[in-house]
């Protein structure tokens, strides 16, 4: 256990680690593209006396280093700072924002990830039948397609066509849990037809590499029903690759949505983000880059954490 | 008009059908209000109630409610719902009083006197005087400002108010056209504390109060029931909501989520003009793309490869096929139909390669130059500039479209690279759209364009209150812009908005889009 401890230690400072790297990276990035906020906002009326008055309003007149560890000693204080172009509060315009994309993100995945463990161990189980082969068919057409494409063909046949759910996922706060779930269904749909694939097949695959192995053919001989095979002999030494796989789509269902956001007009991170590059609104962006970069690192140890405890081997690296 | 009178009258009575009144309509040359004119006539009067949901197709998280702010089509709906002006655009493209009753005109159009409305409440419940106007007027002036509206308002000598219903303006020049300034959407009308006006309450004069706005997202007000403007703010609630992507905001109102639509998207919109419950309607204003040439640079500082270019675009086929004919051909200056000063008997200019050709040859033979394009200067146009490459081919003239990003466009493209593309919204008036963009060393003079003559023309016609020579003079100034000036103007782009079937509206303004961008505050449900 003590091991255990140290391993997630380990990961963890690794994963401070990364972040700082990722926000250098991305304060040098926004630092190189062209323009600044006060042109952004200024737009045609910038001259160059408003755009300097502007600057030394903002405080971006310093240079870049002084910036950035200013910004460093806020966020390490828990101070995400204030959004450049209007003055509020990061912590606001990012709480509301963050609470749906989770919201969406938290659906699409109870949604996806049974379904796809499910799918992948009837294909397993009835593997190179009909049925494994349709399920293939299907989740890799709906992954291979854009997921715009996807979204619109969703909308097509249950809002267009039908008239079953909304066209538009407009969900202002005062909704009731059940009326946003069902304003949500459509995005959530097109998030779960995108990442099923890639979990399905991760489980598939696992499952019938073990079934191959010796302890699995003994069980099979002492006259184990398949699906007790299945589920009490393969699955807990298949955990491992699956929840990599999972950890990494979860991720994407929280950092890779913008464009379901856009098609859907659901007010999430991701259009923050957008917003403010095409504002230069750095702090903003930081913000936002940081939360994704700390999702993705999260879940990522949370995997590599599953793997380990499932796995004994990996408890006690030689 | 009184034709137009009387066919709304027939119809009324049911004496001709509505094809009817619609095609002779549209033989009066009034093709583009035709379907206003009649939905107006036909339903009768407008109705009050219901809830107005409205998706569009600008609005960014960084958006403010501060006048000084607004930068894109979201906010200055909000800020027409929310705030009054001193005057307003009526749908003849004429001023009309607004929060001022009058104004009178003196000392060679330099005094501008405008009398105020009196009993105006804020929602508040401040009553309006001439402080409140003096602040928001000042809210746009001075050094720290960085409101669009501050070059505007340069002319500006000094205000000062002559009782609480009387604010004087005294301008460095004469302008005829003051009133106009007076009420560009920036300089909203808010309610003074201390001698200053608070930016971002949100608190105006007008017919909507502002209850949530969720910067980028939505936007919710409900009617103002102490609203002093008669016929005017029929919904009971309005919703704003900002849809970016047109194919969302078709979605949003074909599925009956919102009731109308700003900008819809050209390629469809015949297919969503036959989709059931929807009308799409358009208005031809103001907006205009061009190809701003830097006559300061080689090859354009010579009127000869100018000529040679504008000779050597088909803008016929431009409308057709980038505008999908949701516009009408320009003729290289800015002054749109709408305009009150428009030269309609100068000669058109037309596609003709041979004129291109003897131009290229006085400009000494092989004309090879770059057009820099992007979508973000409007859409379809880098179509545009390759099909300006095809036109130019067939004269010898060699173009080069330049691709360039969409990000940081008009930072690092627009008055910087010798040739690109542009858009213009567009002015009410013409000494407005000429100052800001043709006068000599004005700010956002893209050609980099000197012409003494024109600005000479431009300080006499400001100042000159005879309409006759007025006109007389625009028309010289349209001419010198168009046959030695530096743009290319070969489309005004219609406004084109669609609506489900139960929005009903009276005649639209063309200024802006939605009806002046006022469709909050003039329309309603049948």
């Amino acid at each position: 256990m003590f091991s255990l401890l140290r391993v997630v230690a380990q990961r963890f400072a690794l994963g401070l680690l990364t972040l700082f790297i990722v926000s250098l990276v991305i304060a040098s990035i926004v630092e190189l593209l062209p323009g600044d906020i006060t042109q952004a906002i200024l737009g045609q009326t910038a001259t160059p006396e408003t755009v300097e008055a502007f600057r030394r309003e903002l405080g971006i007149d310093r240079p870049v280093h002084e910036r950035y560890i200013e910004w460093l000693k806020g966020m390490v204080t828990g101070d995400m700072g204030k959004s450049l172009a209007n003055k509020r509060e990061i912590s606001d315009l990012v709480g509301t924002r963050l609470s749906n994309t989770l919201f969406l993100g938290g659906f699409a995945a109870a949604i996806a990830v049974p379904l796809s463990l499910f799918l992948g161990l009837l294909a397993a189980l009835y593997r190179n039948s009909i049925f494994d082969r349709g399920i293939n068919l299907f989740t890799l057409t709906s992954i291979s397609f854009p997921e715009f494409f996807v979204a619109y063909i969703l909308i097509l046949l249950f809002a267009v066509k039908t008239g079953w759910f909304p066209g538009i996922s407009n969900v202002s706060t005062d909704l009731a849990l059940g009326d946003k779930l069902f304003r949500t269904l459509l995005p959530a749909a097109t998030l779960t037809l995108v990442v099923v694939a890639h979990m399905m097949r991760m489980t598939r695959a696992a499952i019938i590499n073990l079934l191959s192995s010796d302890y699995i053919e003994m069980a099979h001989l002492k006259g184990i029903r398949p699906m007790r095979v299945i589920f009490y002999h393969a699955l807990p030494n298949a955990w491992g690759p699956i929840v990599n796989v999972i950890a990494l789509n979860l991720a994407y269902l929280v950092v890779g949505v913008v464009i379901v956001e856009v098609v859907f007009v659901y007010p999430g991170l991701g259009q923050l983000l957008v917003d403010s590059v095409s504002k230069r609104d750095v702090p903003v962006v930081q913000a936002c880059s940081m939360i994704f970069a700390g999702v993705y690192i999260l879940l990522n140890l949370l995997a590599d954490i599953v793997s380990i405890v499932t796995n004994p081997r990996l408890l006690h690296p030689r | 008009m009184a034709e137009l009178e009387r066919l709304k009258m027939k119809l009324e009575r049911g004496k001709i059908s509505r094809r009817e009144f619609l095609s002779r309509v549209s033989a009066m040359g009034l093709a583009a209000t035709a379907p206003a004119l009649y939905s107006a006539t036909a339903m009768g009067g407008p109705k009050k109630g219901g809830r107005l949901r409205s998706a569009v197709a600008h609005g960014s998280t960084t958006d403010m409610l501060d006048p000084a702010t607004y930068e894109n089509g979201f906010m200055s709906t909000v800020g027409y719902a929310l705030q009054n002006h001193l005057g307003e655009v009526d749908e003849t493209g004429a001023m009309v009083p607004e929060l001022a009753e009058s104004w009178e005109v003196s000392n060679g159009a330099k005094t501008w006197a405008f009398n105020l409305r009196q009993g105006v409440e804020f929602h508040n419940g401040k009553t309006l005087d001439s402080d409140d106007v003096i602040a928001s007027f000042q809210h746009h002036m001075g050094d720290d400002t960085k409101s669009p509206a501050k070059g505007l308002l340069e002319q500006v000598e000094s205000m000062r108010k002559d009782g609480p219903n009387q604010v004087i303006f005294e301008l460095t020049g004469g302008n005829a056209d003051f009133a106009y300034i007076a009420a560009d959407y920036h300089i909203a009308i808010k309610a003074a504390k201390d001698g200053k006006i608070e930016a971002n309450d949100g608190i105006g004069t007008s017919g909507y109060v502002l209850k949530d706005f969720d910067p980028g997202v939505r936007c919710f007000m409900t009617r103002n029931p102490n609203y002093w403007k008669e016929g005017r703010a029929h919904f009971d609630e309005v919703e704003m909501l900002s849809v970016i992507d047109p194919a969302a905001r078709t979605n949003a109102l074909t599925t009956g989520e919102v009731d109308v639509m700003d900008r819809v998207d050209l390629k469809t919109a015949h297919l969503l003009a036959r989709e059931a419950g929807v009308r799409v309607e358009e208005t031809t204003g103001t907006k205009h793309y061009t190809f701003p040439m830097r006559t300061d640079t080689p090859p354009f500082d010579d009127n000869n490869v100018r000529m040679a270019l504008k000779h050597a675009l088909n803008r016929e086929e431009i409308v057709e096929k980038v505008l999908f004919g949701h516009g009408v051909v320009g003729n290289d200056h800015p002054i749109a139909p709408s305009n009150p000063f428009h030269a309609a008997t100068l000669e058109q200019r037309t596609y003709d390669p041979d004129k291109a050709r003897f131009y290229a040859d006085k400009a000494g033979g092989n004309i090879k130059v770059q057009l820099s394009a992007a979508d973000a200067a409007f859409p379809g146009a880098v179509d545009a500039a390759v099909l300006y490459r095809e036109h130019a081919a067939a004269a010898g003239i060699d173009i080069e479209v330049v691709r360039e990003p969409n990000d940081g466009y008009w930072s690092n493209v627009w008055m910087k690279k010798p040739w690109c593309a542009c858009y213009w919204g567009g002015r009410p008036t013409e000494d407005w759209m000429f100052s800001v963009a043709y006068q000599a060393g004005g700010s956002w003079n893209d050609t980099f364009w000197t012409h003494e003559r024109f600005d000479q023309l431009l300080i006499d016609a400001r100042a000159e209150t005879d309409q006759a020579k007025r006109r007389a003079m625009y028309f010289e100034m349209q001419q010198i812009v168009r046959d030695e000036g530096g743009v290319v103007v070969p489309m005004f782009a219609n406004y084109v908005f669609a609506m489900a079937d139960k929005v009903q509206h009276g005649p639209l303004a063309g200024n802006w889009d939605m009806d002046g961008t006022k469709y909050i505050e003039k329309w309603w449900f049948a």
